[in-house]
C-alpha cells in the first residue's frame, strides 16, 4: 500500500445548539495514501461536509468544535497548527471544491483574476506570471483562455464548476476534498466534469476526498469508500470489497434501494424510517430503530469497528470481535 | 432526391479529417472552420483544444457586464438623467469657476451695493456690492468639496466599522454598534453643531463635522450587507483557498456589497451639502469673505425685505444641487436593484 498522506484518528466534531449537542462527527477514522481517491457516503445530515471541513479546520466555530481526534497531514497534526500556518496549507496543500459552482464564485471578479488570486496566495510569483498561470489553468480545464476575461455570471454551471476545479488545482495541492461536486449538474455534465476530474487527479498526482451520496461516482473513481450514518463510519473498505460484499445491514439497504435496470421493478425498495433527529440518535448502534436485521444487543451497546476482512472495516454486532480477531 | 444529397453532404462534413472536402460542399472557410472548432471542442470535452483552432470563431453571444446593465437602466431613467445633468452642471461649474464668473467672489463695488439683477450683474450685488451671480459660482467649489470629502471620509470610517463588525459578529459587534446606536440617539444637525462648535469654525472642520455626523448610517447599511454576505459559499470558498480575514472583506465581501452605499453616498452628498450650509448660516460653517452658499443666504436674511436676490439665488443653488443629487441616488437606487422597480 501507499504511503499515507492523510491519516484520520477518532475524529469528532459537535455542534453545540440552542436545541443539544449535535455530534457531526463520532470517531471517524480513515487515511489516504498518495495519489489514493477515498469516498465518503451518506445521506444529507450523515457528517460528510463537516468531516471535510474539519480537515480544513473551516468547522465554523461556534457552534462547531472539534472534540477529539488527529488529522495527521505528512506526518504533522493539522490540529495542533496555527491558523497562520493552516492558512499556507489551505488551497496550496489542501484544497477544496464546493457543492454549489452557482455560489462559491466571487460575483464581482473575473475568472481568471480568481484563479490567479490562489497562485498570488502561495506562491512568490508577478502578478504577471500569475495571470498566465491562471490562463493556462482556464484551458487545462477546457475552456478557452480568453474566457478568463469574463465574469462567473457569463458561464454556464458546468464551466462553473470546472473553474473552481481550476482555482483547486492551481497550487498543485497533495490533497483535493471535492464536496458533492457534481450535485448541482445535471448528468450529461456531471460526467464531463468526474471525467476531468479524474483526469486531472492523474496528472497533478494528487490524492482525493470525494464526497458523495452518488455510489456510481463512487465506483467510478474511487479506491477506497466509508459509508457514513448520524456522523459514524458504519463500513470502510477497499471499493471492490464493498461493492462485491457489503456487510453492514445500512449499506446493503444503499444497494438495495438502487433500482435494477434490466428487471421489471414496481416498486423501490427503500430503507424504512428516516434518519434520527441529529441531537436525539438512539442509544447503541444509531442505525438500529431502521435495521432489518436488529438484535437486543443493539439497542443498547454501541457497536466497535471490526475488521472482517483485510481493509474491510464494519461497525455492526452481527460481525461481533470476538471472531474476527486475530 | 435532394434530401439524399443533404444527408450526405452532411455526412461528408462530419470527416474533420477532410478539409478539401468540407469545403468543397460549402465553398466557404469560416463556415468550415468553424464548424471543425465546434466538432472539436464537443467530441473532447475537457482537453486542451489545439492552439489553431480559431475559438473566437464559436464566441458564445456576449453578455454584458453588471455595470453596463446598471448604465442601461440608469439612462433609461429620465429623472434620473435630470439629476445627471444637473451634478454635471455643477461639477463643471465647481471646476471651471475662473471663466465662467465674471468677478471675483471678493471683489467690492461699494458704490453698486444690493443692486437688483441687471445686464452686469445677472443676480445683482449684495450689501458690500460683490456680484451674486460670481459667488453663487463660488460657492458651488466649497459645497462640492464640503459634500463629497465629507460623505468620503463617513464612507471610509462607517464602512470600516461596519464590516469590522459585521464580520466578527459577537462582542466586537455589540460594542461598534452600540456606540452607533449612541451617535444615531442624538439627531444629526445637533451633533455637527456640537462637533463643529468644539473645532471651530472652518472648511475643514465642517467637513469632519458632517462626517462624523454621518457616520453610523454607513456602518449600518455595510453591516447588515456583510452579514448577509458573510455566510456566502464563495467568502467560505475563498477561506478554503487560504486567503486571511482582511483579503476577504476588501477583495470578496465589500465589492459585493457597493450597491447599497453607491445609493447611500449619493443621497448623503445632498445631506452632507445641506448640513455644511446649515452650520454656515448659524456662524459655525465657513467664514467670510468666502462665498458659501449657507453662509450668503445667512447674511442675506437681514436685507430679505429690501433685496429678495440676495437669498433667493443661493436658495436656489442649493436646492437645485440637492434635487438633483436626490433624483440620481433614486435613479441609482432603482438601476442597482432591479427588484425593487416597481
Amino acid at each position: 500500500m501507499a504511503k499515507d498522506l492523510l491519516k484520520v484518528k477518532d475524529l469528532s466534531i459537535q455542534y453545540n445548539t440552542d436545541e443539544g449537542v449535535v455530534k457531526a462527527v463520532d470517531n471517524m477514522t480513515f487515511e489516504i495514501g498518495v495519489g489514493e481517491t477515498i469516498g465518503i457516503v451518506g445521506e444529507t445530515g450523515a457528517g460528510k461536509t463537516t468531516t471535510a471541513l474539519g480537515i480544513m479546520q473551516l468547522v465554523p466555530n461556534p457552534p462547531g468544535k472539534i472534540v477529539q481526534g488527529e488529522i495527521i497531514f505528512k506526518g504533522e497534526d493539522l490540529l495542533k497548527k496555527k491558523e497562520e500556518e493552516m492558512r499556507k496549507i489551505r488551497g496550496n496543500k489542501i484544497s477544496m471544491i464546493f457543492q454549489d459552482p452557482m455560489t462559491s464564485l466571487n460575483p464581482v471578479m473575473t475568472t481568471e483574476d480568481q484563479i490567479a488570486e490562489v497562485i498570488l496566495l502561495h506562491q512568490e510569483v508577478s502578478q504577471k506570471e500569475a495571470m498566465e498561470k491562471a490562463r493556462d489553468m482556464i484551458e487545462t480545464v477546457g475552456i478557452p483562455r480568453e474566457r478568463g476575461k469574463e465574469y462567473p455570471h457569463q458561464f454556464s454551471g458546468g464551466m462553473r464548476q470546472r473553474i473552481v476545479i481550476a482555482i483547486a488545482l492551481a497550487c498543485n495541492p497533495e490533497l483535493l476534498i471535492a464536496d458533492e461536486p457534481t450535485t448541482a449538474l445535471d448528468v450529461t455534465i456531471q460526467a464531463q466534469v468526474l471525467k476531468l476530474m479524474k483526469r486531472l487527479k492523474d496528472e497533478f498526482e494528487t490524492s482525493m476526498i470525494m464526497i458523495t451520496h452518488d455510489l456510481g461516482v463512487v465506483a467510478n473513481i474511487c479506491d477506497k469508500v466509508a459509508i457514513m450514518y448520524t456522523g459514524y463510519v458504519v463500513e470502510y473498505a477497499k471499493v471492490r470489497d464493498l461493492y462485491e460484499n457489503p456487510l453492514h445491514p445500512y449499506t446493503q439497504g444503499l444497494f438495495g434501494s438502487i433500482p435494477n435496470v434490466e428487471e421489471d421493478e414496481k416498486r423501490l425498495n427503500p430503507i424504512k424510517g428516516l434518519m434520527p433527529d441529529p441531537t436525539e440518535i438512539p442509544p447503541g448502534c444509531p442505525f438500529n430503530p431502521r435495521c432489518p436485521k436488529v438484535m437486543d444487543i443493539c439497542k443498547s451497546v454501541v457497536p466497535q469497528r471490526v475488521e472482517v476482512e483485510e481493509g474491510h472495516f464494519v461497525n455492526c454486532h452481527l460481525y461481533p470481535a470476538e471472531e474476527y480477531k486475530k | 432526391m435532394s434530401s439524399k444529397t443533404d444527408n450526405k453532404k452532411d455526412k461528408d462534413l462530419m470527416e474533420r479529417e477532410d478539409k478539401l472536402k468540407a469545403k468543397e460542399l460549402t465553398g466557404d472557410d469560416a463556415v468550415v472552420k468553424n464548424y471543425q472548432s465546434q466538432t472539436e471542442i464537443h467530441a473532447h470535452p475537457g482537453e486542451v483544444q489545439p492552439k489553431d483552432i480559431d475559438v473566437k470563431a464559436i464566441e458564445p453571444p456576449k453578455r454584458k457586464s453588471q455595470w453596463a446593465e446598471v448604465w442601461k437602466r440608469l439612462i433609461k431613467n429620465k429623472a434620473a438623467i435630470v439629476g445627471m445633468i444637473v451634478i454635471l452642471i455643477l461639477l463643471l461649474t465647481a471646476i471651471f469657476a475662473d471663466f465662467i464668473a465674471p468677478y471675483h467672489y471678493s471683489t467690492q463695488d461699494l458704490q453698486n451695493v444690493r443692486m437688483a439683477p441687471n445686464a452686469d450683474n445677472w443676480f445683482g450685488t449684495d450689501n458690500f456690492g460683490r456680484d451674486i451671480f460670481s459667488r453663487v459660482v463660488y460657492g458651488s467649489r466649497i459645497s462640492i468639496q464640503v459634500g463629497f470629502i465629507a460623505v468620503f471620509v463617513a464612507m471610509i470610517v462607517g464602512g470600516a466599522l461596519g464590516s469590522i463588525s459585521g464580520y466578527y459578529s459577537g462582542r466586537i459587534d455589540n460594542v461598534i454598534m452600540r456606540l452607533m446606536d449612541i451617535l444615531l440617539a442624538i439627531p444629526g444637525i445637533l451633533l455637527a453643531i456640537a462637533i463643529a462648535a468644539a473645532l471651530g469654525p472652518g472648511l475643514v472642520n465642517v467637513m469632519i463635522a458632517v462626517g462624523i455626523a454621518s457616520i453610523p448610517r454607513y456602518a449600518r447599511i455595510v453591516r447588515a450587507s456583510v452579514l448577509s454576505l458573510r455566510d456566502q459559499e464563495f467568502v467560505e470558498a475563498a477561506r478554503a483557498v487560504g486567503a486571511n480575514d482582511f483579503r476577504i472583506i476588501t477583495k470578496y465581501i465589500l465589492p459585493n456589497c457597493m450597491a447599497p452605499i453607491i445609493v447611500q453616498g449619493t443621497l448623503g452628498v445632498a445631506e452632507a451639502i445641506l448640513a455644511a450650509a446649515g452650520l454656515s448660516f448659524i456662524g459655525l460653517g465657513i467664514q467670510p469673505p468666502i462665498p458659501e452658499w449657507g453662509a450668503m443666504l445667512s447674511t442675506a436674511r437681514t436685507y430679505i425685505r429690501d433685496a429678495w436676490w440676495m437669498s433667493i439665488f443661493p436658495g436656489l443653488a442649493i436646492m437645485i444641487t440637492i434635487f438633483g443629487l436626490n433624483l440620481l441616488g433614486d435613479g441609482l437606487r432603482d438601476a442597482l436593484d432591479p427588484r425593487l422597480k416597481g
